[in-house]
């Protein structure tokens, strides 16, 4: 793993894109072959499968530090990461030499099914021979989660460097289900590596902060529903029939629903659209949809009360064709087509197009979106391509402003990662009579010195420790916005929060000023029904 | 039988010899451990401290009533008796022996068991009650040898230097700042921010050896010293004041480098763990050289700290400060 650990060290030790790009170019251009096609998977979220769940990991840990198991957590719970945690807790790294990335990994492969005894050996035979970054990066291996400050766009930036192939075309060749063990790097760069099924590279919207005047004229403009869903890609070619979600991840078996649409649709079709389960005219509440986020199989009652359906909104492939470069008036007029064509009754169906003349029309649509189901609008540029990834300018997301609440903190919890011991997560309380109920958890939205603040606060008031988790008098309020609300039986408050977030530290505000559970109550009312949805679901677009 | 010190709302207190031992409140009788800023505190109406931490201390406090003590002195103040002894943390730092009636309790104040080659080496002093500071009492910090990590920031300056930069490493103006330019091989200038300076000018009247420094100015630029390291306090970093120099590289030396997430956290590439504290090993290998079966823990990872020291058949508690140890990574460490 040298060239590999020299990479990771280099990479970690600057914080400048043109130097890991170049750093990164470089090992494309020098490193072992089959560790760069492993690099490429480690740096897009594939990863070996695991050999060695984490709590084993952590006993064998403690068990050879020589340290009690409480120890060891109090000291993750610092460090904020398992693999770092590890490798510091461990007797001095002695090693000097290392084998290859892909054969620590093919050995790590090896171990999956082993006796316990026989992973247990192994791996606490890599910590002792291993040096030291070598060996914090074979824990990386095993735990997951890499990530080594490289963007999707600076590693196909790198691989286009190294390989002289356009970072667009190498973008849509990395993606799909290429299995790094047996795939060949000149395969990968190549585009003979991602099978019939491979997906395009979505292309995201951003988010419009300023009015929407500021886009232009409204008649350059398609304006459609945010769906509230999961982000997929249908895809049917001759001998493949794929959905893939935005996170690359093959979803074909979790919607059997969508099935029929292999018979119907016509080969090489691509369309770009968002899953939602289906209430008959319009989409159930995400809480419907989230039941079936993660199950593999689907029990007949749940294809019953949440029925998939595919809103389409864009067609990246017709005929077999790439579409991507064509304008997206012209792509949509062929979508229209496709879908017009097919046999009632299957679970696909255009998003519609808004209409509207001007600005303030299409605001007022907007402030409908709760009752459609949708989290606001999307504006695309008529005139535009289908970008790979992010680009500025040509898709908006314009969303509802969120709801939001003043709350009092109760509990404080340090973060991980760049977080690492600093108190970043926060449970909060709402007044219920004379008491507080803790009702929501929020982790995000404050600046650095902030955290920092709260962290040295939460370090001179700590009332009571549970672990990592510290009671603190309740006295910070915060306003925390929120896109949704629900009833939740599993919570104490009887009340579920979607993507809670903390807008600003209300510093002129004491718990006295605080809202109550009625006031959320009321806005419950307000929401559309359904169960709860776990407050922590990344966006899809 | 009283006990030899108490812990009260101004700081330690020994009631035989009624005096303090770095008080963060203002007290009659202060005895001061070294010249850090949540050690040395204004106010106080005498101060005693060792001889060599005394001229960092005043020029910190302006004019003070203060008596300076030779290392190992026994000195009595009522009915105890007080002496200093070297805790290797910074030049001039001490712990303190305090001694009532036969019975003995130490206060550490900072330490670090590693000499190194700057400040007076910690020596363990036998006793019955120890109070330690814990600010790194978590098995996950554990220091390499000095000379490794020297080797290491040196590799980092001729590797700047290699690329025409100016090399930025951000340390405490106090104590660690000038271990660094004392530890550091001569492969280049050294350049020091004015805190810097003017802590490492008293320290080389009182007769510390110190390479030559080059106070930055106006006119002092990466032109006019090429190849430098500059030697800075960590607020320096990334600040309008580093700009000057040009394409720099930029370091922190300080224990809670030894943590990646902490380094990102300070969107430093480059962090080396250096500290003027004991590791964990440095905390159980002095906590147990003094013999005591008391132990009280300040400063730090307390609360795990005397949890494992109770599993170590210690009889631990913990003194709570104005300054938690946490505070030290933007203090000093």
């Amino acid at each position: 793993m040298k060239t590999f650990a020299a990479l990771f060290a280099a990479l970690d030790s600057t914080t400048r894109t043109g130097e890991k790009t170049a750093v990164l170019t470089a090992y494309f251009r020098t490193a072992p072959e089959a560790d760069r096609v492993w690099t490429i998977a480690l740096l897009t979220g594939r990863r070996p499968k695991r050999a060695v769940n984490a709590t084993e990991l952590r006993l064998w840990a403690a068990e050879v530090a020589g340290i009690p198991d409480w120890l060891f957590e109090e000291s993750y719970a610092i460090v904020g990461d398992l693999a770092e945690t590890i490798a510091l807790v461990l007797p001095p790294a002695l090693g000097t030499d290392s084998p290859s990335l892909a054969d620590t990994i093919t050995a790590l492969m090896r171990l999956t099914g082993q006796t316990a005894d026989t992973r247990r050996a192994a791996v606490i035979d890599a910590w002792a021979t291993l040096p030291p970054v070598e060996r914090f990066l074979f824990n990386k291996l095993i735990t997951g989660g890499f990530r080594m400050g490289v963007a999707q766009g600076l590693l196909t930036r790198a691989l286009a460097a190294a390989t002289g192939v356009e970072e667009a075309t190498l973008a849509h060749r990395l993606m799909g289900s290429w299995d790094p063990a047996r795939t060949r790097f000149d395969d990968l760069i190549g585009g003979d590596a991602g099978g019939d099924a491979r997906p395009y590279p979505f292309a995201l919207a951003s988010q419009l902060d300023a009015p929407p005047e500021t886009l232009g004229a409204p008649g350059d403009w398609l304006a459609e529903w945010k769906w509230d869903g999961i982000r997929g890609q249908l895809i049917h070619r001759p001998g493949a029939f794929a959905l893939w979600s935005r996170g690359e991840e093959l979803i074909t078996d979790r919607f059997p629903e969508f099935g029929p649409l292999s018979d119907f649709l016509p080969d090489g079709t691509v369309i770009d659209g968002e899953i939602v389960a289906w209430g008959g005219t319009k989409p159930l509440p995400f809480a419907a949809l989230q039941k079936r986020i993660g199950r593999k199989t689907v029990p007949k009652t749940l294809l019953a009360s949440a029925p998939a359906h595919f809103l389409a909104y864009d067609l990246l492939e017709d005929a077999g064709t790439d579409l991507r470069a064509a304008p997206l008036s012209l792509r949509r007029a062929r979508l229209a087509k496709v879908i017009a064509a097919l046999p009632p009754g299957l679970p696909l169906s255009l998003s519609p197009a808004l209409t509207f003349d001007s600005w303030d029309t299409l605001a007022a649509t907007r402030a409908t979106a709760r009752s459609e189901e949708a989290e606001g609008l999307m504006l695309k540029r008529a005139t535009s391509v289908y970008h790979a990834g992010r680009k500025r300018g040509d898709w908006w997301k314009w969303k509802l402003d969120p709801w939001s609440i003043d709350a009092v903190m109760l509990y404080a919890q340090a973060g991980h990662g760049r977080r690492a011991n600093l108190f970043t997560d926060f449970t909060f309380g709402i007044r219920d009579g004379n008491e507080l109920v803790p009702f929501t958890k929020a982790y995000s939205g404050l600046t650095d010195a902030e955290f920092a603040e709260i962290t040295r606060w939460v370090q001179t008031h700590t009332l009571e420790r549970y672990g990592p988790v510290r009671k603190v008098p309740a006295d910070l309020v915060f306003e925390i916005a929120f896109e949704g609300i629900q009833e939740s039986p599993r919570h104490k408050s009887g009340i579920a929060l979607r993507f809670p977030r903390m807008v600003r530290w209300r510093r002129d505000k004491g718990v006295a000023d605080i809202d109550t559970i009625a006031s959320l109550r009321a806005l419950l009312r307000t929401a559309p029904e359904g169960p709860s949805a776990p407050p922590d679901l990344p966006e899809d677009i | 039988m009283a006990s030899v010190l108490t812990f009260t709302d101004s700081g330690i207190y020994c009631p035989a010899g009624n005096f303090h031992i770095d008080p963060w409140r203002p007290v009659p009788r202060a005895l001061i451990t070294h010249g850090h800023s949540d050690h040395a505190r204004p106010g106080h109406t005498t101060y005693l401290a060792t001889d060599a931490a005394l001229p960092v201390i005043r020029r910190r406090l302006g004019e003070i009533s203060a008596d300076g003590i030779p290392y190992g002195e026994r000195r009595r103040i009522g009915a105890a008796t007080v002496s200093f002894h070297p805790a290797g943390h910074v030049p001039g730092s001490a712990q303190i022996r305090v001694e009532v009636a036969g019975e003995v309790w130490v206060v550490s104040g900072d330490y670090k068991t590693e000499a190194d080659g700057l400040a007076e080496p910690f020596e363990p002093v036998p006793c019955h009650a120890f109070i330690s500071e814990c600010t790194f009492g978590l098995p996950v910090f554990r220091w390499q040898p000095q000379p490794m990590v020297m080797d290491d920031i040196a590799r980092w300056w001729a590797a700047n230097a290699a690329e025409g930069k100016t090399s930025i490493l951000g340390a405490y103006s106090f104590g660690k700042a000038q271990r660094l330019m004392a530890g550091l091989p001569a492969l280049g200038p050294i350049l020091t921010h004015g805190a810097v300076e003017e802590m490492t000018s008293i320290l080389r009247a009182q007769g510390y050896r110190l390479p030559d420094t080059i106070r930055v100015t106006p006119e002092v630029t990466a032109k006019t010293h090429p190849g430098a390291i500059v030697i800075a306090p960590p607020a320096a970093l990334g600040s309008a004041w580093a700009g000057r120099f040009g394409p720099s590289g930029e370091a922190f030396a300080s224990g809670w480098m030894a943590v990646r997430g902490i380094r990102r956290r300070r969107s430093l590439g480059t962090g080396f763990a250096l500290s003027d504290h004991a590791d964990w090993d440095g905390l159980n290998t002095a906590i147990r050289a003094t013999g005591a079966t008391r132990v009280f823990v300040t400063h730090g990872y307390t609360a795990p700290f005397r949890h494992w020291l109770e599993t170590q058949g210690y009889d631990a508690g913990i003194v709570e400060t104005r300054f938690t140890g946490d505070d030290a990574e933007e203090a000093e460490a």
